[in-house]
Order: structure tokens, then C-alpha cells, then sequence
């Protein structure tokens, strides 16, 4: 068994080496995921603030929906895309099976519902908060969308950080619809089931020390960011 | 901020870089990936036929239904009988031998059921069985698991046992080593991917030699008529450089100075 210390050592060998393979990789990961969180923060946003503004039928429905996909088991979606994109399926025509693009369509599936539940949360309770004002401002119904998006920014990047640590930290759905295909679609997370299916635990347990530095460092500049301009609006 | 999701978007649809070489899509099984093969193999098949070659290493069973799907241009797995009922189907070309080597059953240095001083498969098998040490399973439909349900069958019902002795982690080979090994259960693996796992524990191999241990690999390139949407000319020049000058390079393919693929193409 490996110990923490060899993976610890494993993991900042590799870094130090900036090995181009683990760049690859890593790079990979970020492009894969950051465009999920941005496609699902196009989705899940406006459709967050529709349903906690918008009153129609079956929108308490709509709700427990969204919020119940966020418990989306990320194999269900890769399996979903793939019979989707295989060449046999709906979309097979599109040639994206195996290749970055289906990676980036089946964790924007995975994310979007917990961008659009933290969102239509968020944006319920600063409403009650400020329902009163805005009729009497006569807001319609868009500018309350835009005001509450606005004044809900930073609790709104903390929901697309936990989008984005979902779409990083997960496996089954970009192994199935990516085949973590060397120097292709190979990121963090499938070479670390590719590490450990080979036996290799300690590198295995290292890229994912990687991986959760890589996520700590994305965290820190974001809530550094957040910081820094919660401290503009307000000073 | 439009432009930074305009850039974000633009990586997203962005072709891959090597578009303009042709692209061959192998579904393979995961030993001759887990082993280091492919890493030695396919730089010098790239090389040599100007192809991009790309491999998704899943079980044999799972290999031959995402083929039939024609999500793959050819195959390069070891489930014989398998191989020959998909290209009787109509969804493969034509199969072809290309290497072999052979399983191995392994299981923990102490050895509770005795099988190591056993002469046959068969008898380490009722041993196992008798005894009822743990043995883990594939469980997956891969070329091992197939094999292995092979040996079990006339030795043991392995479908009644299964969650007492008998478990099946539903896993792939790497995966069923590292419970194997976790819970000192016995497993039947093929040697490549023995010779190279690293987290080998106590575990050594027991039982090896029986000539019905013997494990052939098979490469089928997927028949265009079933599948128009393959590299039908890729699949059919790799496959012909695998029986030909692949057949060396396979050969020349050692670890720890031990040769873990013997070529034999007809």
C-alpha cells in the first residue's frame, strides 16, 4: 500500500517536472470543464432566475426537478451522451463521440441543474427582500431578473464553483463518452482510474493531490476576486 | 464578458489538432493497454502509415457492442468464439490472429486453498471451490471473464455461489486486482497485465502452463457495409500492418526483460 507521503512526494515531483504529458492533461481538464461551467452558467442563470420570478403551473414541479438533478449520477449522463453521439444514435452523424466536445455537452448536463437550483435559490430569498421596493419602482419583470442577477453575484460565483468542482471532480461520464483516448481526451480524473486500474497508486493518489491543489488554486483566485470587488461595491 | 464565453466557445467547437490526418478509432481490451503495449506499438504504426491512431481500452464484451454500434473502426480483442459470431453477423470484416500469451491464476502467498502444489487448472479450480476461498470475478463480460465462466463450467456453479465465496466485482482487470488483492481472494488474469501491475501485494501466481490457460488476441476490422461511417481503408492498413510488420514490433515489446505478447499471425 502506498503511504501519503510517497503520494505527496509523487505529486510534487510531478509538478516541479511540469512533465508535457500532465500538462496535456491538466490543460485538457480545464478547457473541458470551465466551457461546461460556462455553457451550463448560460443555462442554469436564466433559467434559476425564471423560476424564482416567473409564477406559472407547474412551476413548484419545475423546482424539485432541478433540484433533484443536481443528485445526477454522472455515469447516467455519459451514458445518455454516448447512445446519443454514437455513430448508431440520434447524433451519430456529428462525428463528437471520443472527441473534447462530447466530454464538454455531458458536463454541462451534469452542472447546469446545480447552477439553475443555487440560482433560483439565491434569487428567492433577495426577492423577498426587495419585492416591496421594486413594485413600487415598477420594475417589469426583466429588470427584476437583471437587479437580482446583479446584486446576487457573489453568492452566484460560489454556485459556479461548485459547478465547476463537480465538472473536474467527476469520471464516469467523460471516461464513457470520451474513451480517455491518449494525448486526445485523457484528463486528470481518467488518468487517475487509468493509474489505479494499472496499479500505480502512488502516482495515481498524485495526480489526484494535483487535481485538488488545481482546484484550491481556482477557488482562491475566485474567492480573492469576489473579495476584492465585494470591497469596491461596497467601500 | 461576451467575448470571454464567444473564446470559450470557440475552444469548445475547435476540430482536434490532428484533423488532417486520418483518424482510426481502435476498441480494444484493456490488457494490451494496462501493459505498456500501445505506448511501444503505435508511435511506429503512426509512423509508418501516416495514420492517427486512437485506442479506447474497454473489456472485450464492451469492445465488440460499441463496434456493432460502429463506434470503432476495428477491434483488437480475446474472446474467440465472440469474435467469430460478430464477424458471422456481419458486423466484422474478416478476424485474424495476431498474438497470444496465456492467464494466470494468482491469489495470496499463503495460499488457503493449496492450489500452488495442484497440476491442472481444473484441480486449483475445485480446490478453490471446495475450500471456498474467496475467488474475485470479473463479472463484466470481458474475454477474461468469458474464459474464466469456460474453466468454472462442469468444476463449480459459480452463478450460485456468487456473493459467498464467488464475487463478482463487475469491474475491469485492474480494478478486480486491486480487490483481489484487498481482500486475499484468488483471481484469474492474463499474464501482461499481471507482469505489469505495480500493486502486486502478497499475491503471486499459483497456477500457470495448462494449455487450456492459452489466451489469443484477435484483431477484426469493422465491415463498412454494416458501418459506412468507418475508416475502412485505415482499419484495413493497420490490420495488415499488425500482421505483417507489426508482428516484430510486437515481439520486441518486453518488461523486466520478459517478452508479454507472442506474435502469430497466420
Amino acid at each position: 500500500m502506498p503511504t501519503l507521503t510517497d503520494s505527496f512526494l509523487t505529486a510534487v515531483g510531478l509538478v516541479l517536472s511540469a512533465d508535457a504529458d500532465l500538462i496535456e492533461i491538466v490543460g485538457l481538464s480545464l478547457r473541458v470543464s470551465l466551457t461546461a461551467v460556462v455553457l451550463a452558467a448560460l443555462i442554469g442563470l436564466p433559467l434559476g432566475a425564471a423560476l424564482a420570478v416567473f409564477r406559472f403551473r407547474g412551476r413548484s414541479a419545475l423546482v424539485v426537478l432541478v433540484n433533484a438533478l443536481m443528485g445526477l449520477p454522472p455515469v447516467v449522463v455519459g451514458l445518455v451522451v454516448y447512445l446519443a453521439f454514437s455513430a448508431s444514435g440520434p447524433f451519430g452523424v456529428f462525428g463528437l463521440l471520443y472527441t473534447p466536445t462530447a466530454m464538454i455537452i455531458a458536463q454541462t448536463v451534469l452542472v447546469f441543474p446545480i447552477i439553475a437550483a443555487l440560482t433560483r435559490a439565491t434569487l428567492s430569498d433577495l426577492l423577498q427582500e426587495y419585492d416591496e421596493t421594486l413594485r413600487i419602482l415598477g420594475a417589469n419583470r426583466v429588470d427584476v431578473i437583471a437587479t437580482l442577477l446583479w446584486d446576487g453575484r457573489f453568492t452566484l460565483a460560489t454556485a459556479l464553483l461548485a459547478g465547476l468542482g463537480r465538472a473536474l471532480a467527476e469520471v464516469g461520464a467523460v471516461m464513457l463518452v470520451g474513451g480517455n483516448i491518449d494525448h486526445v481526451t485523457r484528463v486528470m480524473t481518467t488518468a487517475i482510474a487509468l493509474e489505479t486500474s494499472r496499479g500505480a497508486l502512488p502516482l495515481a493518489l498524485g495526480l489526484g493531490l494535483v487535481l485538488l491543489l488545481l482546484t484550491l488554486v481556482l477557488n482562491a483566485v475566485v474567492l480573492g476576486l469576489r473579495a476584492r470587488l465585494e470591497e469596491h461595491a461596497h467601500g | 464578458m461576451t467575448r470571454i464565453w464567444l473564446v470559450c466557445l470557440g475552444m469548445a467547437l475547435s476540430p482536434p489538432v490532428l484533423a488532417d490526418t486520418p483518424v482510426v478509432l481502435v476498441q480494444s481490451t484493456t490488457s494490451t493497454q494496462n501493459s505498456g503495449l500501445y505506448a511501444h506499438l503505435l508511435p511506429i504504426a503512426s509512423d509508418a502509415l501516416g495514420l492517427d491512431i486512437r485506442v479506447v481500452a474497454v473489456g472485450t464484451g464492451q469492445a465488440l457492442r460499441n463496434a456493432e454500434r460502429c463506434d470503432g473502426d476495428m477491434l483488437i480483442v480475446h474472446a474467440r468464439t465472440a469474435e467469430e459470431e460478430f464477424v458471422a453477423a456481419g458486423f466484422g470484416v474478416a478476424r485474424y490472429n495476431l498474438m497470444y500469451n496465456d492467464f494466470v491464476l494468482i491469489g495470496p502467498a499463503n495460499d488457503p486453498a493449496e492450489v500452488a502444489t495442484t497440476t491442472s487448472i481444473e484441480e486449483a479450480l475445485v480446490r478453490i471451490a471446495m475450500t471456498g476461498a474467496p475467488f474475485a470475478s470479473r463479472g463484466d463480460d470481458s474475454g477474461t471473464h468469458q474464459k474464466e465462466l469456460g474453466l468454472w463450467d462442469g468444476i463449480a456453479d459459480v452463478a450460485a455461489a456468487s456473493g459467498g465465496w464467488y464475487r463478482e466485482t463487475g469491474s475491469g482487470m485492474g480494478a478486480t486486482l486491486n480487490i483481489a488483492v484487498g481482500m486475499g481472494a484468488y483471481s484469474l488474469t492474463d499474464r501482461a497485465t499481471w507482469l505489469s501491475f505495480e500493486n502486486q501485494g502478497s499475491h503471486v501466481i499459483l497456477s500457470e502452463g495448462d494449455a487450456a490457460l492459452f489466451n489469443q488476441y484477435g484483431v477484426i476490422p469493422v465491415d463498412p457495409t454494416h458501418c459506412p461511417n468507418v475508416n475502412a481503408d485505415g482499419a484495413a492498413a493497420f490490420t495488415q500492418w499488425l500482421l505483417t510488420d507489426g508482428q516484430d514490433v510486437i515481439a520486441g515489446f518486453t518488461r523486466d526483460g520478459e517478452q508479454l505478447f507472442f506474435p502469430n499471425a497466420d
